[in-house]
């Protein structure tokens, strides 16, 4: 049967699985919108296509599943670019369509041409141009598969318009041949044994986990062996769930804004079993002086990744779970009760400076804040976040037990990404509770997909930390230039005002004793609702790794005198 | 030092921009790129040499290259016994006078003359980069007008393969005998 090129995308879309799709028409993909009506897919119309982006993202990081965006070619694809990049740093499966002038007039400046391969080829695990329709089938089953086998990422298809009007032959390929492209499942034999001897006679071995034990559902494999090992579990900031925060081997979060007996244990380690990491210079400090005394035994699926930071002693290329479950059997039962009294001590030092020992001094701090929310859900929301101090904040205080439950926008850092990830997490868990958790800076760079959460019905809770700042910059500012603040105090709206504007329920909260009845208020309200936190101003992130020094060098936040 | 790899992709629109644009955002320098078909109309492949610091550098090089989905197989040949090959054009301002004195270099170097005209002539040399770059030496106090070079291509010798540095990577190399080395979907 001959189908348009639009319909072929949508049957094959079909058969991808895919039950939702976030986008915004415009002339190049009108074929597309108009096929669209007779397919059992839902379309999610955003208020801007960078909005379309990071629901993509926040529906795959949520469910394990290919999250699709689409736009128009010109403007429309380009807005989708943060997006796209984004999801490209965190390793999220997205598949981004977007139309393209007809093939006919590429290369000559074409009303709404633009070059979006050549603008998106660096931030794309691959991409494609369709200039014919009987491309189509092909290749959205490849850019599926690979967007979400090896390590995933975005994968865009640029399809010309006259493609998506052209009918032809609609054959569903059965099977993908990409000669060039073999994820790695098993490591071999000899380098498995290499590893366990260096496992066998460490004595202060630390696990770091990264966004990949998620991304590849190691979770239970990783508390077997860590139980068997005896070995304490480090996490990055996507790590963050990957092991239960409450398990007595946890050192919870590393790296710039980690736990400071978590770092220590890095630095003072004898190996690191580094799991789906890939050794960020926010996780690091600086090389020179990282881990010294460590050997460095390190599983990844991207042969990239290894040696690329730090120069490891046993690469391990491959699946994650694969591999620590081949690991297992070989590895016997240790115990490092003196290793672990160690980081016990550095821990109770850390305890005494935390802000959560602070007494009630009437003002709003994140860290409560982020603690009372916790307790509230009793852990068990989805927390997406934006980007800044509310986002370490989020990180150090939201404590995990549970994979896919923490969103953040980790290796691009792109503010933006707090609400439109969590309406985005919404459509694929819609019977759980859903917290967005964003800067009064940040927010404002997607505030109007409110009324997308509203239009949709999105069960989610905005809670806005308003200190007025561009905080983290402020931050920086203030450690490093001296204090001199440069544009980071902005003018906001009256975000109650907006959010009401968007037919959203709000509230303010200045006083502590306010907080529990609010979070109950916003908790009980079905449907988009919003809380603002009028937050201490210049409260500063701890402890702080400042970039470039090493990672046992941290600023602590100074010890504050019980009243 | 200087490093060559051969580099097998699939033959499709893009693939060479894809390799260039990976060298550029990577950091790599390109010395030379020759690419060119194959005995496999599906498969192009890539000679490319690039300025490395140490064998570190040149795996960073060999395992980003394998990020790309067009690229099949990538061989460091730096240090195997291989056949490597420059060809290079050089016109060269010779008059009557002058025209016995390059073809005599010519000879010299094997190289050919393939063209002739009033006041200059085209000398066409193939060789290892060091031997082309030695008859330029020559020829330069003559006087070069022009000069094209088509950047080296490899090829190792009998039944010697290249290095591969990155395990795991698309199937090859350490992983290649490994029982279900490959993730199946
Ligand atoms: C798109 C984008 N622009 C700029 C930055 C740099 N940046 C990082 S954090 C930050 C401040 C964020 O302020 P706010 O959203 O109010 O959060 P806070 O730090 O105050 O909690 C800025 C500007 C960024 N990460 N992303
Ligand atoms: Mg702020």
């Amino acid at each position: 049967m001959k189908l348009s090129g639009a319909e072929i995308l949508w049957e094959c879309l079909v058969r991808e699985g895919v039950e939702v799709v976030f986008g915004y028409p415009g002339g190049a993909n009108m074929p597309i919108y108009d096929a669209m009506l007779n397919y059992p897919v839902h379309h999610v119309l955003v208020r801007h296509e960078q909005g379309a982006a990071h629901m993509a993202d926040g529906y795959a990081r949520a469910s394990g599943k290919v999250g699709v965006a689409m736009a128009t070619s010109g403007p429309g694809a380009t807005n989708l670019v943060t997006g796209i990049a984004t999801a490209m740093m965190d390793s999220s499966p997205v598949v981004f369509i977007t139309g393209q002038v007809a093939a006919h007039l590429i290369g000559g400046d074409a009303f709404q041409e633009t070059d979006v391969t050549g603008i998106t080829l660096p931030i794309t695990k691959h991409n494609y141009l369709i200039t014919r329709a009987d491309e189509i089938a092909k290749v959205v089953r490849e850019a599926f598969y690979i967007a979400r086998s090896g390590r995933p990422g975005p994968v865009l298809i640029d399809i010309c318009k006259n493609a998506q009007i052209e009918k032809t032959e609609f054959v569903y390929p059965e099977e993908v041949r990409l000669p060039g492209y073999k994820p790695p499942l098993r490591a071999p034999k000899a380098d498995l044994e290499k590893a366990v001897r260096l496992i066998e006679k460490a004595k202060r071995p630390v696990i770091l986990l990264g966004h990949g034990a998620i991304i590849s559902g190691a979770e239970e494999v990783i508390q077997h062996f860590a139980i068997k090992t005896h070995t304490p579990v480090a996490m990055t900031l996507l790590g963050l769930g990957a092991f239960p925060a409450s398990h007595p081997l946890s050192l919870g979060m590393m790296g710039m804004h980690g736990e400071a007996h978590c770092n220590l244990a890095i630095q003072n380690a004898d190996l690191l079993l580094a799991f789906g990491m890939r050794f960020d210079d926010r996780v690091t400090g600086t090389l020179k002086t990282y881990a010294p005394h460590a050997k460095k035994i390190h599983v990844e699926i991207d042969p990239s990744e290894v040696h690329k930071n730090v120069r490891v002693d046993v690469p391990l290329v491959g699946d994650l779970k694969t591999i620590v479950s081949d690991l297992i059997p070989m590895v016997d039962e240790y115990e490092h009760d003196e290793w672990l009294q160690q980081i016990a001590e550095w821990k109770s030092e850390g305890d005494a400076r935390s802000i959560m020992s602070w007494p009630d001094d009437g003002k709003l701090y994140v860290a409560h804040l982020i603690h009372d929310l916790w307790e509230a859900t009793e852990g068990g929301a989805i927390v997406t976040t934006d980007v800044g101090q509310h986002q370490m904040w989020a990180a150090q205080y939201y404590f995990l037990e549970k994979p896919k439950r923490w969103i953040t926008s980790g290796g691009a850092g792109a503010m933006g990404f707090g609400l439109p990830s969590a309406i985005g997490a919404w459509f694929a868990r819609k019977n759980e509770e859903i917290w967005t958790v964003v800067g009064d800076g940040g927010f404002q760079m997607t505030a109007a997909e409110l009324t997308t959460a509203v239009q949709e019905g999105a069960n989610i809770k905005v809670a806005i930390m308003n200190n007025n700042f561009l905080g983290m910059v402020r931050q920086w500012q203030e450690f490093f230039f001296e204090k001199r603040y440069s544009a980071v105090n902005m003018l906001n709206p009256d975000f109650i005002k907006l959010a009401e504007a968007h037919r959203v329920p709000a509230r303010r909260v200045t006083r502590p004793e306010e907080v529990k009845e609010s979070i109950a208020w916003a908790r009980q309200i079905q449907g988009p609702a919003l809380l603002e936190f009028m937050v201490e101003q210049e409260d500063a992130v701890y402890p702080m790794v400042p970039a470039g020094a090493s990672l046992h060098e941290m600023l602590r936040r100074p010890v504050r005198q019980a009243k | 030092m200087q490093y060559t790899f051969v580099t097998l992709v699939e033959n499709k629109p893009g693939v060479l921009n894809r390799v260039a644009s990976l060298f550029r955002r990577r950091n790599f320098n390109i010395e030379s790129l020759a690419v060119g078909r194959t005995e496999n109309p599906d498969i192009s492949r890539m000679t490319i040499v690039v300025e490395c610091a140490d064998d570190w550098e040149a795996h960073k090089i060999e395992a980003n290259l394998y990020k790309l989905v067009n690229v099949i197989d990538v061989q460091d040949v730096t240090r195997q016994p291989a056949v490597f090959r420059d060809l290079a054009l050089i016109k060269v301002k010779a008059g009557p006078e002058q025209r016995a004195e390059v073809n005599s270099l010519a000879q010299i170097f094997r190289a050919r003359i393939v063209d002739v005209a009033a006041d200059s002539v085209i000398v066409e040399v193939t060789g290892t980069e060091e031997k082309i770059e030695g008859m330029i030496e020559l020829l330069r106090p003559i006087g070069i007008l022009e000069m094209v070079r088509t950047g080296q291509i490899a090829m190792t010798r009998g039944a010697y393969e290249g290095t591969r540095r990155a395990p795991g990577a698309n199937g090859n190399g350490w992983h290649g005998d490994e029982e279900n080395a490959l993730a199946e979907y």
